[in-house]
């Protein structure tokens, strides 16, 4: 039992580190930042959750303790991942986008990242276009 | 042989932050950066789990914890002081 044990341990821990290779591997060889997104955000959060899950067996089965704190982590992480995916590349819409190179989005409304109407809206993450300066008044 | 993968693994995500090192000194914008550093925060919770096998101790899933919770707030910090200019308005 314990001999399968190890080999299970083993084999994630294996997978895990060749995922996170590849993850971080991606960041320096695609070609441009919105396919750089997909290596982080996917490859190494997968080798980090098979980290923390043969964390969790190896704990459990060698030292006897069932502790949670890995779940934990693993939730919080496959949680965060996307968020932060989102928001990168939302910066990177604003920054350097350029909405002619988005792909049509097939109903009435263009991207909602580069919609005019969504300036006059409270929810503020529009944006920024310099506003004219007033109009002087005449003496 | 659990000796063997986690020497291993300490390896892989030992290279991957160096890689991401990388990312964020040679980079074509500063969203790029952004992200080799959140890349850099998850490989770095991988080492400290990892680290938590090696020496048998819990101590370190806490360290782990906090790391992901810091590393997720300065991210979404850091991504919105370059949409707005600013954090908090």
């Amino acid at each position: 039992m314990e001999q399968i044990a190890e080999i299970v341990i083993s084999l994630l821990l294996v997978a895990a580190g060749i995922f996170g290779l590849v993850g971080s591997y991606g960041l320096l060889k695609l070609p441009d930042t919105m396919s750089r997104l997909h290596a982080p955000t996917k490859a190494t959060t997968l080798g980090v959750g098979g980290v923390l899950i043969a964390s969790m067996l190896y704990f459990w089965i060698f030292r006897d303790t069932l502790s949670w704190h890995e779940l934990l982590i693993t939730m919080f992480l496959l949680l965060t991942a996307p968020i932060t995916a989102n928001f990168i590349a939302k910066a990177h819409l604003h920054r350097f986008g350029n909405a002619d190179d988005l792909p049509d989005t097939q109903t009435d409304h263009i991207w909602a990242t580069f919609e005019d109407e969504a300036e006059e809206l409270q929810p503020v993450m529009t944006r920024t276009t310099p506003k004219p300066a007033p109009p002087k008044a005449d003496h | 042989m659990i000796h063997y993968a986690l020497i291993f693994a300490f390896s892989c995500f030992g290279l991957g932050l160096l890689f991401n090192l990388y990312r964020i000194f040679v980079a074509p914008g500063v969203v790029d950066r952004v992200l080799a550093l959140d890349t850099m925060v998850i490989n770095i919770i991988a080492l400290l789990v990892l680290y938590g096998i090696s020496s048998h101790s819990g101590v370190y899933f806490e360290a782990a914890l906090l790391f992901a919770m810091t590393g997720f707030v300065s991210t979404v910090a850091y991504c919105k002081f370059i949409l707005r200019g600013d954090i908090i308005e």
